[in-house]
């Protein structure tokens, strides 16, 4: 019995060297690692993953073509723009036993970026919204401290008290210049340069208060009481929560839509048109697609997913938290955007730069 | 013969060359002239064999560099960045040469171990030691805690996210390229012209501003050259321990690509800053042909 094992053991030893790989580029902190194991000891492939922290990252990677990545991860606008540059390859559904898994309600709203959902699957959702540090903003601005509305980082009186205790924005003009439009009451979505140019003022009247624009060190930043506002993402403000309450620092960080409306946003998985393994690509999609997989994954990082399965794996901090899983009136207070067309672009990102280094 | 042999000798440097600077060049140089496109590869232009080579240059344009120039941002980056590396070059001169004269000045058998003590941060990755900066600098970092324990300070001071914090970073980060051709200039100096300076009547201080300062003048326009020149395009620094304010040309370029991802403007921020940077460079050149003429 002993010996017959003996050519076994050897040949799992010499498989890894001949072994399949998926490269997968997903955003920081988006997943349960111990499902990239799980998926590694199921396939016997193995998994590359790498991470980004900015849609116009990967983009740019994109559009150079020949990326090496087999799995990425755009969100909706980002994905509609390289879809229509042939950056992507139609998914085989044949190949994706688990789509029947998928939420309509969620595919019926990425259905706008990418008709049918031909290209992609959603892999999470969320809002762009406040993450505060509560005691630390009630101790600068008192009790009644505006913490649910933009009038906290786009006010000026605010800003300006707030600076002491640091604040982040993201670096992500499609995200920021939405919201700083939602607060004027203009169309968040308007690709009109004349609206688009009023963000501008309000955006530089703040802009000496900003610390810095990152999207990811806020997580880290906010847990550890180094800064007390960061205008950021649903569930990394939630996972720095969690990790300031682990921490049991005497930080107690929250994660506020604002009253006014916030930005709804969906990440969507595809596979690159000159993708190495687009057949390892289908198994890890229809891996996520795995309810309980998908529940893994939220459950972690505190994000809503569009797999309806996975809902009932889903802890109650995940799916009974309105932060993450909004009520339908919170839903109806949410927009969304579509891309700039390119001459609106140039104007956009200018218009960045100018916010984010003052000249 | 003699001929071959002598093309045989230049052409492996000039093919060097070549390869790894002119052909990069022009490719950059190329994309400069080229127009934004929602493509695989972003922009437009593209060389197809059917339309020619002509075709192709027929759309080549100045545009982003008339763009460039248009514009005061980029201009500004590139005073910034110039402030910026001179007052670090500066202060990592500051730095520096102490290090180096006391390393000179110590016993041969401990040459060797201080030597090795400055090129020991090496054995590190450059990026984690930039990153334990963060942790140092913070609000809540190492550093404010300290001062705050001992009472020097009582509310925490902001570096990090600074000017700064990028001046500490860059000085930590060259420190050694400053330190160690100002070391070997130091070691090779006579003692015997100092001894000398103070028999005629020198004070120990005046000699070292008479004869040791003077005399180690090609180390240091060595150090800083070395720290100048990649100061002036640093990225990595900034970016991690620079904030809003911190505007540098290495950054901007980095915006231009990834942010923006408007390859033709980043491709002529890209020439600009090779053609500024190459001033410096063959001001470093000199110096050193002239260096070598005198020894």
């Amino acid at each position: 019995m002993k010996k017959s094992l003996l050519p076994l053991a050897l040949a799992a030893f010499a498989a890894p060297a001949f072994a399949e790989e998926v490269r997968v580029y997903n955003w920081s902190d988006y997943i349960d690692e111990s499902l990239l194991e799980k998926f590694e000891e199921e396939t016997g492939i193995d998994l590359i993953y790498d991470v980004f922290d900015s849609n116009e990252l990967l983009e740019t990677k994109m559009l150079a073509g020949s990326s090496g990545y087999d799995v990425v991860v755009p969100s909706g606008t980002f994905l509609q723009r390289q879809i229509s540059a042939g950056a992507f390859q139609p998914l085989d559904r044949a190949q994706l036993s688990n789509i029947g898994n998928m939420w309509d309600v969620v595919a019926s709203r990425t259905a706008q970026y990418d008709p049918d959902n031909t290209y992609s699957i959603n892999y999470m959702w969320g809002t762009t919204g406040l993450g505060v540090n509560v005691g630390k903003v009630t101790e600068i601005l008192g009790e009644d401290a505006p913490l649910d509305s933009l009038a906290l980082i786009f006010d000026p009186a605010n800003m300006e008290k707030l600076a002491e205790c640091g604040v982040h924005f993201l670096d992500a003009p499609s995200e920021m210049i939405p919201a700083a439009l939602q607060y004027l009451g203009e169309d968040p979505d308007s690709h009109d340069p004349d609206v688009i140019a009023k963000a501008e003022p309000v955006l530089m009247a703040i802009r000496p208060y900003i610390q810095k624009f990152h999207s990811s060190e806020y997580i880290n930043a906010l847990a550890n009481g180094d800064i007390c506002v960061a205008f950021g993402w649903s569930g990394d403000v939630l996972q720095a929560a969690g990790r300031a309450a682990e921490a049991e620092n005497g930080h107690e960080i929250a994660y506020n839509i604002p009253v006014e409306g916030a930005l709804m946003w969906f990440d969507q998985m595809a596979i690159p048109a000159d993708a190495q393994n687009p057949e390892g690509a289908h198994k890890f999609l229809n891996f996520i697609m795995d309810p309980e997989n998908m529940a893994a994954a939220s459950n972690y990082v505190f994000y809503a997913n569009g797999n309806l399965a996975a809902q009932e794996h889903l802890v109650e901090d995940v799916i009974g938290d309105p932060a993450v899983y909004p009520p339908a009136e919170t839903i109806e207070n949410l927009f969304v955007t579509t891309p700039y067309p390119a001459r609106v672009q140039r104007t956009v990102t200018r218009m960045w730069t100018k916010i984010k280094s003052g000249t | 013969m003699n001929m071959l042999r002598r093309t045989a000798l230049i052409l492996p440097p000039y093919l060097w060359l070549l390869m790894l600077f002119l052909v990069p060049f022009l490719i950059v140089f190329k994309i400069s002239l080229s127009d934004i496109e929602l493509a695989i590869p972003p922009y437009t232009p593209t060389y197809d064999p059917e339309k020619g080579i002509w075709d192709l240059l027929s759309q080549l344009d100045f545009e982003n560099f008339i763009f460039l120039s248009e514009d005061s941002l980029y201009f500004k980056a590139y005073l910034s960045s110039l402030k910026i590396a001179i007052i670090s070059t500066f202060l990592t001169l500051l730095v520096g040469f102490p290090i180096a004269w006391a390393m000179a000045r110590a016993a041969d058998h401990w040459r060797p171990t201080l030597m090795m003590l400055v090129i020991l941060p090496f054995w590190t990755s450059f990026l984690i030691r930039v990153y334990a900066w963060k942790g140092i600098l913070s609000q809540e970092g190492y550093l404010n805690q300290m001062l705050m324990n001992i009472g020097l300070i009582s509310d925490p001071l902001v570096i990090l996210n600074t000017n700064i914090a990028v001046y500490i970073g860059i000085v930590y980060t060259y420190l050694p390229f400053m330190v160690l051709p100002i070391y070997a200039t130091l070691e090779k100096l006579d003692e015997s012209l100092n001894e000398a300076a103070v028999d005629l009547g020198c004070t120990r201080t005046s000699a070292f501003w008479l004869v040791t300062l003077p005399l180690s003048k090609p180390g240091v326009i060595a150090g800083c050259f070395l720290v100048f020149i990649p100061a002036l395009g640093e990225f990595v620094i900034p970016e991690l321990l620079g904030g809003s304010n911190t505007l540098m040309i290495g950054k901007v370029l980095y915006q231009e690509f990834f942010s923006n991802r408007d390859w033709p403007v980043a491709s002529a921020v890209a020439v600009i800053l090779l053609l500024i940077l190459i001033i410096p460079i063959i001001l470093f050149q000199k110096n050193q042909e002239k260096q070598e003429a005198g020894q």
